[in-house]
């Protein structure tokens, strides 16, 4: 009973540190994270077992419902094109001059082999209105602050029904993430480092996923090495018949 | 008769010849015979291996599903209507609920599709029952030897899978393979796990739903399916016998390569006989025997080709069609990796309807190239022939 009050007032003087609510913090993070439109050049590092490939992109997000992506290179990837609208997808490939659709649960599959999905890289919504948030712990790692907040999800449908954040107390970002199924395995983990401020936001320059469900899998990075938040982004360019341009 | 004896005479009298036309024709007949047999073979063991293990009666599919657009499963699932459902109570049918999921042996991720079953079912023919094992809480999968080897999974080895659940949510668990099963139908095998069907409808959440419901053999069409449309036997097996007639045009160009090997040495003996026997004709003619009777004799005589290649065939090559028949022709690699169903020794199948069809054609073939050549003889006059002009 004692250690249980000494762990109480350990964790009521932790949390008081901060003056935030769970909300804030999530509000917190959405602001850092989330924009009404993003305009990014990214590598995606994709580590197989024998080699490494860099697939390199430009991405258009407006929201989560509309994503348009270029690949910039290797020359094999270059010009292959995705239009995100709503759950479907449509990808055109130069070298078959094709437009093929994806949707529903192919949006769950791996992007170029790597251990990031389709909807991984293009979903874009406010953790607030998704997941209801509750606070576990607060520790140091490497020496910085975080609070390790677990995420249920409020909805039915969300890929990942539960997630595991330690959030950095001084960006508000998370540093780490653990991507849950219903049956509560552990998916997928996301690391997010090298954060930036851009337009008075802290951003994480990369992410690391890596699929957990893989045996000796070295994870995906997601670099994102220009990031334009809030830019007007015309209709055109969700457009399908921008794909074939 | 006088006609038949004369033609037989001249036929013998042309020696070895004849005996290379007739050799000829008989391996058109032996190799149209012998392939024809093979392909209603496969066309037979495809089509009972498809119903035993697949198809049984027909199914009734759920409004949306294709089985050759993995986008339409995660729509094509629902309560079966009261008549169906009434059909599964009295075990005359067996649903089956599809999904896709992605599996991880060995580490490494492949996707599949879930494919859910009754264990206790006793309609199609496979090992379903192996499923009842007790798995302590994992899910008791059963596969194809095909996948087997693909996956290299063994009996016994567990391994992830994951999944989405009707509400587009990630979930995953352990499986393990309780029971390998040999099926020579790839589609039961290849890129498929079975699980119980109750387990499949809690994973997905989707209760007492289903993709498609097969029915038993010999069940009457139901009544009030609503929009579940049903699917006879003929509509499942269009693809396996369109793999096999796309198949067939190679052994065709065989068969014509033969027959106008068979028809060119044919045509090429009246040419000559004409020419040669030109003398012979002339008398013929002067002696009374109409026009139409020489042309007839020099037709009768190459027709006769055919009769003694049909004779040859049966002497030389029954032997062999006989005991392929009964021992079957092992295939010399397995095609079920092909996407074929096919036994591992193909056992050839002459109908009646194949034999009778096979001689009626190449006689009418051999008759045809033996009467053009011989409609020379009505142009001629008997005292030029006898001379041994043609005009």
């Amino acid at each position: 009973m004692r250690k249980q009050i000494i762990f109480l007032l350990l964790c009521s003087f932790s949390f008081g540190q901060t003056d935030m609510t769970v909300e804030q913090i999530l509000q917190a993070i959405d602001q850092n994270l989330y924009a009404k439109s993003r305009v990014l050049t990214s590598k995606m590092v994709v580590h197989g077992r024998r080699a490494s490939r860099t697939i390199e992109s430009k991405n258009w997000v407006v929201g989560s419902h509309k994503a348009f992506t270029e690949y910039l290179s290797p020359p094999r990837e270059a010009g292959t094109k995705m239009l995100k609208l709503g759950d479907k997808l449509w990808t055109y490939s130069p070298q078959t001059d094709r437009v093929i659709q994806i949707s529903g649960h192919m949006l769950r599959q791996s992007v170029m082999g790597s251990d990031m999905s389709y909807n991984d890289m293009m979903e874009d919504r406010p953790l607030t209105d998704l997941y209801e948030a509750t606070l576990e712990e607060s520790i140091l790692i490497d020496g910085r602050d975080h609070w390790v907040m677990l995420l249920k999800a409020k909805e039915k449908g969300l890929p990942y029904p539960k997630r595991r954040a330690w959030i950095d107390k001084e960006y508000l970002l998370p540093t780490k993430e653990e991507l849950y199924a219903k049956s509560g395995k552990l998916l997928k983990t996301a690391r997010l480092d090298g954060f930036k401020k851009v337009q008075g936001r802290w951003f994480p320059s990369r992410f690391t996923y890596k699929d957990e469900l893989k045996r000796n899998s070295k994870g995906t990075e997601w670099i994102i090495d220009e990031i334009i938040f809030d830019s007007d982004i015309p209709d055109s360019r969700f457009s399908k018949a921008l794909l074939r341009k | 008769m006088m006609l038949f004896h004369l033609a037989l005479k001249n036929l013998i009298g042309a020696g070895l010849r004849t005996w290379l036309n007739v050799f000829v024709t008989a391996l058109s007949f032996f190799m149209i015979i012998f392939i024809s047999g093979m392909y209603d073979g496969m066309r037979k063991h495809a089509r009972q291996v498809t119903i035993d293990t697949e198809v049984a009666g027909g199914s009734y599919w759920h409004p949306e599903f294709d089985p050759l657009d993995p986008f339409t499963f995660e729509d094509s699932h629902g309560q079966p209507p009261a008549s169906i459902q009434n059909a599964i109570q009295k075990q005359q049918a067996l649903p089956v609920l599809v999904s896709q999921a992605s599996i991880y042996p060995h580490g490494r991720i492949m996707p599949v599709v879930m494919k859910g079953i009754e264990p206790s079912q006793e309609i199609v023919n496979l090992p379903t029952h192996t499923l009842l094992e007790k798995t302590d809480g994992l899910i008791p999968v059963l596969i194809g030897s095909g996948m087997a080897d693909y996956t290299k999974l063994k009996l016994g080895d567990t391994f992830m899978i994951r999944w989405l659940d009707v509400h587009q949510s990630y979930d995953a668990d352990e499986g393990i393979v309780v029971h390998i099963m040999e099926t020579e139908n790839f589609k039961v095998d290849m890129g498929t796990i079975w699980i119980p069907i109750r387990k499949a409808q809690t994973m997905l959440s989707m209760e007492n739903e289903a993709t498609y419901v097969t029915i038993a053999k010999g069940v009457p069409l139901l009544n009030g399916t609503h929009n579940w449309i049903h699917r006879d036997i003929d509509y499942l097996m269009r693809d396996m016998e369109a793999m096999i007639e796309a198949d067939e045009p190679g052994a065709q160009i065989m068969y014509v390569i033969l027959l106008a090997l068979a028809g060119m040495g044919i045509f090429n003996s009246q040419i000559l006989s004409i020419f040669r026997r030109r003398k012979e004709i002339g008398t013929l003619m002067a002696v009374g025997m109409t026009r139409s009777r020489v042309v007839g004799l020099f037709t009768m005589e190459g027709g006769m080709n055919a009769f003694l290649a049909l004779i040859m065939t049966i002497v030389l090559g029954g032997p062999f069609l006989i005991y392929f028949a009964i021992y079957g022709i092992p295939m010399p690699i397995d095609y079920t990796e092909m996407g074929l169903i096919m036994a591992k020794r193909l056992m050839p199948v002459y109908s009646i309807a194949l034999l009778v069809s096979t001689t009626l054609f190449i006689a009418f073939v051999v008759l045809i190239l033996s009467y053009l050549p011989s409609r020379r003889i009505a142009k001629m006059k008997p005292t030029d022939a006898i001379r041994g002009k043609i005009t």
